[in-house]
């Protein structure tokens, strides 16, 4: 994505919120839309870095019976319609934990994602997760944000692979009305540091292309988009995920 | 030694700082902050005149002459931290770690509660300390620990209700910490158990281990020997990780904590995370958890909200697995007598939490000799639990009646 004239537009879903089917059809909308990257989340019962919409839709998910096999299985079916989207599943440390990190990624593997966001997961307990990652060649994005000082930017992104994750903001998920100038900052700073080496992605909050710009013009190389989608989803209005995706590509474009 | 832990944030393989990297900053800085003034002498200083002055340390080491004759063994003494100011032994973390707070600049104290125990703590230490306390409590929680709620709020603290998840200790803790993901530059999160992320787990245990050091110092003085046994109730562990502490180097006596066996191991009812758990992450350490096949944390069930938590404190994890400390479990049923048992034999009303060290200890009694001696830590009074019991002892009643 460095380099290229326009960022890349990635996009986030609840496996199986509110179910598989709609998961599928919400992706072949996104896509159409001009999503280039999915983020497929897992859920988890204790999303702590997750606002109101997120920690909803995961709740309903596990409700509804969705587990990492079922996700798996949704990666499978997507990977096949779309050959060349990048799949991540975007999840919490425990569900690798307590799988087993060698079996959980080779499984993902084997079902065709690409690699792998955990936003509880920092690079100091990393060791073996980054290990077995590189071995499937499974991309492992870790986790920035504004706060984060110079010197572990450089180790966030020597581990990162695929594109470093930059939170916009001090907080959690959610769909926000505005962001300040620190957000714009802390893109400038890791922008600089990452450098040929890596592209920087930035999440959390975005929902309108006037976002995506902003985070564009200060040289982000990804912006990332959630909670927005999945209100989408959650007010039953999955239709226009497809004029949702397109607005918000259009804005990636520099 | 034992004592020595944590080594690099982790009590051999449990522990660690699995948390976003909002966070990342702010646990450092509390990580130098405590390096700081964990041996600086003003701060204990003034924490010891806290404790003292303001708190009533030290608790007295009570011989229970009464609960020992109806035992019929070993010798029952209780370190009596239902004395402390604020009814229960939470009250030693708070000071502490509002203190710390203070020290490093912070004004805005957030904290979790689960029985209401710690959030009362924390209120009374804001209040004292001049700081401004938000709490967050589970939905049912706040439903069975109304008083407290009003306590809280009679302190100036304000209470959050939580409504998301199980909507108990768990997810008031996941609420905590998404408050302080998003206020991270002004706040300060105090933790109530050896729980989170390093270096919480270590900290709080230091705060809480003036009540074993109490314990030996008194029974060097008195009986110039050390006990036999340490019982203390586990819920997150920070009463039983304090009561245990100064003693992990001397292998002769044994330590144990009790768990909510809740409605019983086998019925899935219950918070007994050590005994029927398995390793996972949650709220930023790596440890016992209660989780499904899928490694999805479950709901947890206990007569004592102070006890209903999924998760315990890493350096448990770690005794457990050396050996070095038992965990067995004590039923609603067994706590709920103990309750009773030890308000009629002693005139003392004990907290559900520790009514479940009471009854296992008791149990031990009758097993060991005449002239050994058992410590249990009474970690809270339990006038907070009258009403659940009332409630409890109505519905026992006609059960039974139906029999
Ligand atoms: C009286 C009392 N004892 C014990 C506990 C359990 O906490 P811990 O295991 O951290 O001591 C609580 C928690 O609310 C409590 O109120």
């Amino acid at each position: 994505m460095a380099g290229r004239k326009e960022a890349a537009l990635v996009c986030y879903v609840v496996a199986g919120y509110p179910d598989m089917k709609a998961t599928e059809e919400a992706v072949d909308l996104l896509v159409a839309g001009g999503a280039d990257i999915i983020e497929l989340g897992i859920p988890f019962s204790d999303p702590i870095a997750d606002g109101p919409t997120i920690q909803q839709a995961s709740n309903a998910a596990l409700q509804a019976g969705v587990t990492p096999e079922k996700a798996m299985q949704l990666a499978k079916r997507i990977r096949k319609k779309h050959p060349a989207l990048p799949i991540l599943f975007m999840t919490y440390s425990n569900i690798l934990v307590h799988a087993g990190f060698e079996q959980f990624l080779e499984k993902s593997k084997q079902s065709g994602v690409d690699g792998f966001i955990l936003p509880d997961m920092p690079v100091e307990e990393a060791g073996q997760y980054s290990a077995l990652a590189e071995k499937q060649g499974l991309a492992t994005v870790f986790l920035a944000s504004p706060n984060t000082s110079k010197e572990r930017l450089q180790k966030i992104i020597d581990r990162s692979s695929g594109f470093m994750y930059l939170v916009s903001v001090f907080g959690i998920t959610g769909a926000r009305k505005s962001f300040e100038g620190y957000t714009q900052d802390a893109i400038k700073r890791s922008k600089k540091l990452a450098a040929g080496k890596l592209p920087v992605g930035v999440g959390f909050g975005i929902s309108k292309p006037e976002h995506a710009r902003f985070m564009v013009g200060a040289g982000a190389d990804a912006i990332i988009v959630g909670s927005a989608i999945v209100n989408k989803i959650s007010n039953g209005k999955t239709a226009e995920l497809k004029a949702l995706a397109a607005s918000l590509k259009k804005a990636c474009r520099k | 030694m034992l004592s020595s832990y944590p080594v690099g944030g982790k009590f051999g393989k449990y522990g660690g700082k699995y948390i976003p990297e909002t966070l990342e900053p702010a646990v450092q800085k509390l990580e130098d902050a405590y390096e700081k003034y964990r041996n600086d002498p003003d701060f204990q200083k003034e924490l010891n005149y806290y404790l003292t002055e303001y708190a009533g340390r030290p608790t007295p080491l009570y011989f229970a002459k009464n609960l020992t004759e109806s035992a019929g063994g070993a010798k029952i003494y209780l370190k009596r931290e239902d004395l402390l100011h604020g009814g229960a032994h939470k009250t030693n973390n708070t000071l502490g770690q509002a203190l710390l707070a203070k020290r490093m600049g912070k004004k805005r104290i957030i904290a979790e509660t689960g029985a209401g125990q710690h959030g009362v703590g924390t209120a009374i230490a804001c209040s004292v300390l001049g700081l401004s306390g938000e709490v967050y409590m589970g939905s049912k929680d706040v439903e069975r620990q109304k008083l407290n709620v009003f306590r809280m709020q009679l302190l100036g603290t304000k209470v959050h209700s939580v409504d998301s998840g199980s909507q108990t200790l768990k997810d008031a803790i996941n609420e905590a910490i998404r408050d302080w993901i998003s206020n991270v530059q002004t706040t300060y999160y105090l933790i109530g158990s050896v729980v989170g992320p390093h270096p919480y787990p270590m900290m709080v245990r230091d705060f809480q281990s003036v009540i074993g050091n109490e314990v030996r110092q008194e029974m060097l003085q008195r009986y110039g020997s050390l006990p036999s046994a340490i019982v203390a109730c586990v819920g997150g562990g920070s009463n039983a990780m304090g009561s245990f502490y100064p003693f992990l180097d001397d292998s002769s006596v044994r330590l144990i904590g009790v768990e909510a066996g809740g409605q019983g191991l086998k019925t899935g009812k219950h918070s007994a995370t050590l005994c029927a758990g398995s390793e996972g992450v949650l709220h930023g350490m790596f440890t016992y958890l209660l989780q499904d096949k899928q490694g999805q944390v479950i709901d947890t069930h206990s007569v004592s909200a102070g006890l209903d938590y999924p998760g315990v404190g890493p350096e448990h994890s770690m005794l457990k697995d050396v050996k070095r400390a038992e965990y067995v479990s004590c039923t609603d049923d067994e706590a709920i007598d103990a309750f009773v048992a030890l308000s009629r034999l002693e005139g003392i009303i004990p907290a559900l939490e520790s009514s479940h060290a009471i009854s296992h200890a008791v149990k031990m009694a009758k097993e060991m000799d005449r002239d050994e001696i058992i410590i249990v830590t009474l970690s809270g009074r339990g006038d907070k639990d009258v009403q659940v019991v009332q409630e409890y002892l109505a519905k026992r009643g006609k059960k039974r009646a139906r029999k």
